[in-house]
C-alpha cells in the first residue's frame, strides 16, 4: 500500500521539478518563428582602432624626439623646442588623450614583469624604452619636446623663482618613492597609480575625477613661479631618464664659447638645472666630505634595513589596495559577523555561486607579492635617503656655469641668455 | 666620484684633472650606454615573446556584470565607451520589450514617457506583425545598463554591455574597470575583443 503512494509521490515530484524548470524556461522568451523570412542580424564587432594609431604614435614619438634633439644641440633654437612643445601638447595631449605614455609604461613594464600572463603591447614597451635610449645619448630631449605632461607645465612656466637647494633635494626625493609604490602596485596587479593620479590629464581628456583635477590645477598654478613642479618633483619616469642622462654623450652647452660667469643662464633656468662654478674650498673640506660620505654609507644599510621591516609591516594594509584583497577581506567580515549588510562588491560575488574560498585564496596569493614587494620598497627608500646624503656628501668640481646632467630638462631656454650666444649669432658685439 | 672628491681641494691637480676624469667619465659613460642598450632590447625582448598571448583590450563579462550604472559615468570617454549590444540571436521579440518599456508605464501606454531609456536610444523597426527588432542608436548610448537590468528581468539578456572598441582608447588603466564592483572588466585579446552573449540570461 505505501510502496506505490511512495511511487507515485516521486513521480509527482519528478513530474513538478520537471514543469519548474520547463516554467524557470518559459519564463525566457522563445524566438518567434518568422513568416516574412527575416532572419534577425549579428551584432557589430567594431575592431580595437589603437593598432594603426599606435604605430603612428610610435613613428610620432621619434620623429619629435629627432626635431628635439635636432633644435636643442645643433641649431641651439628655443622658438623650434617650443613649437615642439605646443605640437605634443595637441597631439599626444589633447588628441591622443594622453594615452599611451612613458611615464605610465612604466606600470605595464612592472605588471609585465609580475604577471605572466600580461603581454607587454609593442606600443607601450617602444614608448618606455625609446626615451631612455634618447637620453643615453642627448640627455632628456622627452621632458623638453615629447612629453605632454612636461609640455602644459612648460607653456604656464611665466615667472618662476629658483628654489632653495634644500627644497631641491628633499622634494627631489619624492619621485624615487612614487616610482617604488609604482612599480610596487603595478607589479602586485593591483593598481596604475600613475595614470589613477595623473594630475594633467583631465585638462586633456576635459573632464575627470574632481580630486584630480584640483591637484592638476594646484600643480598648475604652482607651476607659474615653481617651474614644472610635477617634473622636478613627482615624475617617477623621470628617475630613470635622470639616471640615463648621465651617460649622455652630447647633451646642452649652455655657452658656445668662453663662459663669463655671469649667472645669467642659472637665472634663467626656472628649474634649477645650472650649477655655478664651485667656489674655493677650504683646507679641510676634503676631509670633511669624506666624513658626511662616511657616514652616509654607514646610515644607509642601517635605514634599508628598518624601512623594510617597516615595509614588511605596512604589507597588509597596502594590499588592500588590490580589489581581490578588499573584495576577499570583506567576504570574510560578513560571514564571520563582524559587519552588517553586504556590498555591492559581495553581492555581485555571491551571485556567480563560487566557493569563498577562491576569492580567499586568491587574496592569500596576492598578500604574499605584497610581503615581498612591500620590505623591497622600504628597503628601496632607504636607498635613495641614503644615496642622496651620499650624493651630497660628494663634492664635484665645476670651473663654469653647467647644466645638471640628470636633472636638466632640455627646454633650451639658457641659450639666449648668453651673452656669448648673442655674439655668435652677431647680435652684439663683446669686447 | 672619489677621485672628484680628490680634485676638489689640491690646487696643483688643477689642470691634469679636467681631461682625465673628462676621459675616465667618457669611458664609463660609454660602457653605460652601451650596457643600458643591451639591457634594455634584452628586457624588451624577454617581455615580448614567449608563451605570453597577443596584446589586450578591455572588455566586460556579461555573466558578471550587474548594471550597477558605473560605465556611464567613469568612462574617460564622453558619452561612455561602452554601449549597449544587441545580441538579436538572443532575443524574444517580446511584444512588450522590457528593454524599451519601463515596468509601470503611466496609463499603461507605449507612450514615449514609458520609455526605459533616458536618451532614448533603443529605437524599434517593425519586422512582421507583431515582432519588432530593437536596435541601439549608439551615439547616443550612455552605457548605463538601464535596458539590460530590464532585459535581464523579463527576458532573455539580449541586452546586455560591451566595450566598443571604435570608440575605447584602450586606457592603461581603464577607468571603470578600477570601480567596477563585480569584477566583470577583463583584458581580452584584443584579435578576439568582444563578449557578445551566446547564451540566454540565468540559462
Amino acid at each position: 500500500m505505501l510502496a506505490p503512494l511512495a511511487r507515485i509521490a516521486s513521480v509527482t515530484l519528478a513530474f513538478l521539478a520537471v514543469a519548474a524548470a520547463t516554467a524557470q524556461e518559459q519564463k525566457k522568451q522563445p524566438p518567434p518563428e518568422f513568416s516574412s523570412g527575416y532572419f534577425p542580424p549579428t551584432p557589430t564587432e567594431p575592431g580595437p582602432r589603437a593598432d594603426t594609431f599606435a604605430t603612428i604614435d610610435v613613428a610620432i614619438l621619434i620623429v619629435v624626439l629627432m626635431l628635439g634633439t635636432w633644435f636643442l644641440l645643433r641649431t641651439r633654437s628655443r622658438t623650434g623646442v617650443r613649437m615642439l612643445v605646443i605640437f605634443s601638447a595637441l597631439y599626444f595631449g589633447f588628441y591622443r588623450l594622453g594615452c599611451v605614455c612613458s611615464i605610465g609604461s612604466i606600470q605595464n613594464v612592472a605588471l609585465a614583469l609580475g604577471d605572466p600572463g600580461y603581454r607587454l603591447p609593442f606600443t607601450v614597451g617602444a614608448f618606455f624604452v625609446i626615451p631612455l635610449v634618447f637620453a643615453m645619448f642627448v640627455g632628456r630631449v622627452f621632458c623638453g619636446s615629447a612629453c605632454p605632461l612636461g609640455a602644459i607645465q612648460d607653456l604656464v612656466t611665466l615667472r618662476p623663482i629658483q628654489t632653495p637647494p634644500l627644497v631641491d633635494h628633499t622634494l627631489g626625493l619624492i619621485p624615487y618613492l612614487y616610482l617604488g609604490v609604482a612599480v610596487l602596485f603595478a607589479w602586485t596587479g593591483a593598481s596604475f597609480i600613475i595614470c589613477a593620479y595623473d594630475p594633467f590629464i583631465p585638462f586633456y581628456r576635459l573632464g575627470g575625477h574632481w580630486g584630480v583635477i584640483a591637484f592638476g590645477a594646484g600643480l598648475l598654478l604652482i607651476g607659474t613661479r615653481v617651474g614644472r613642479p610635477y617634473c622636478r618633483y613627482m615624475c617617477p619616469y623621470g628617475v630613470l631618464l635622470r639616471w640615463a642622462s648621465v651617460a649622455a654623450k652630447w647633451r646642452v652647452k649652455i655657452t658656445p664659447g668662453e663662459c663669463l660667469h655671469c649667472h645669467l643662464c642659472a637665472d634663467e633656468c626656472p628649474y634649477g638645472a645650472i650649477l655655478p662654478p664651485t667656489p674655493a674650498e677650504p683646507a679641510d673640506a676634503r676631509a670633511v666630505a669624506r666624513r658626511s660620505l662616511t657616514r652616509a654609507l654607514i646610515i644607509t644599510p642601517a635605514l634599508m634595513g628598518s624601512l623594510a621591516l617597516l615595509g614588511y609591516a605596512a604589507a597588509p594594509a597596502l594590499s588592500t589596495m588590490h580589489s581581490d584583497v578588499r573584495l576577499a577581506e570583506r567576504l570574510w567580515a560578513e560571514e564571520q559577523g563582524r559587519v552588517r549588510g553586504t556590498t555591492e562588491e559581495t553581492d555581485a560575488y555571491r551571485q556567480l555561486a563560487q566557493p569563498f574560498e577562491v576569492a580567499y585564496a586568491a587574496a592569500v596569493k596576492i598578500r604574499r607579492r605584497f610581503d615581498i614587494g612591500s620590505a623591497l620598497l622600504g628597503a628601496w627608500a632607504g636607498l635613495v635617503i641614503g644615496g642622496k646624503l651620499a650624493h651630497l656628501a660628494i663634492r664635484r668640481r665645476r670651473e663654469d656655469y653647467e647644466t645638471d646632467r640628470g636633472g636638466c630638462l632640455s627646454c633650451a631656454r639658457c641659450y639666449m641668455s648668453c651673452p656669448v650666444e648673442h655674439e655668435r649669432l652677431g647680435l652684439i658685439t663683446l669686447e | 666620484m672619489a677621485e672628484d672628491v680628490r680634485n676638489g681641494t689640491p690646487p696643483q691637480g688643477k689642470e691634469a684633472s679636467p681631461t682625465s676624469t673628462h676621459t675616465r667619465r667618457d669611458v664609463i659613460a660609454g660602457v653605460v650606454r652601451i650596457g643600458g642598450l643591451v639591457a634594455a632590447g634584452g628586457a624588451l625582448g624577454a617581455l615580448a615573446r614567449g608563451e605570453r598571448s597577443e596584446s589586450t583590450v578591455w572588455q566586460i563579462d556579461p555573466s558578471k556584470c550587474i548594471q550597477c550604472g558605473k560605465c556611464a559615468t567613469e568612462c574617460v570617454v564622453t558619452p561612455s565607451a561602452v554601449k549597449c549590444v544587441h545580441a538579436y540571436a538572443l532575443c524574444g521579440y517580446c511584444k512588450l520589450c522590457f528593454g524599451l518599456f519601463k515596468d509601470k508605464r503611466t496609463g499603461n501606454t507605449l507612450a514615449a514617457e514609458n520609455n526605459r531609456c533616458p536618451v532614448d536610444a533603443i529605437k524599434r523597426r517593425f519586422v512582421e506583425d507583431p515582432f519588432y527588432e530593437m536596435f541601439i542608436d549608439e551615439p547616443a548610448c550612455i552605457g548605463c545598463g538601464i535596458c539590460v537590468k530590464g532585459c535581464n528581468r523579463f527576458g532573455n539578456g539580449a541586452l546586455h554591455l560591451q566595450v566598443r572598441h571604435d570608440r575605447c582608447v584602450n586606457c592603461n588603466q581603464c577607468a571603470i574597470a578600477k570601480v567596477c564592483p563585480s569584477q566583470a572588466f577583463v583584458r581580452v585579446p584584443a584579435s578576439r575583443p568582444y563578449l557578445i552573449r551566446t547564451t540566454r540570461h540565468g540559462a
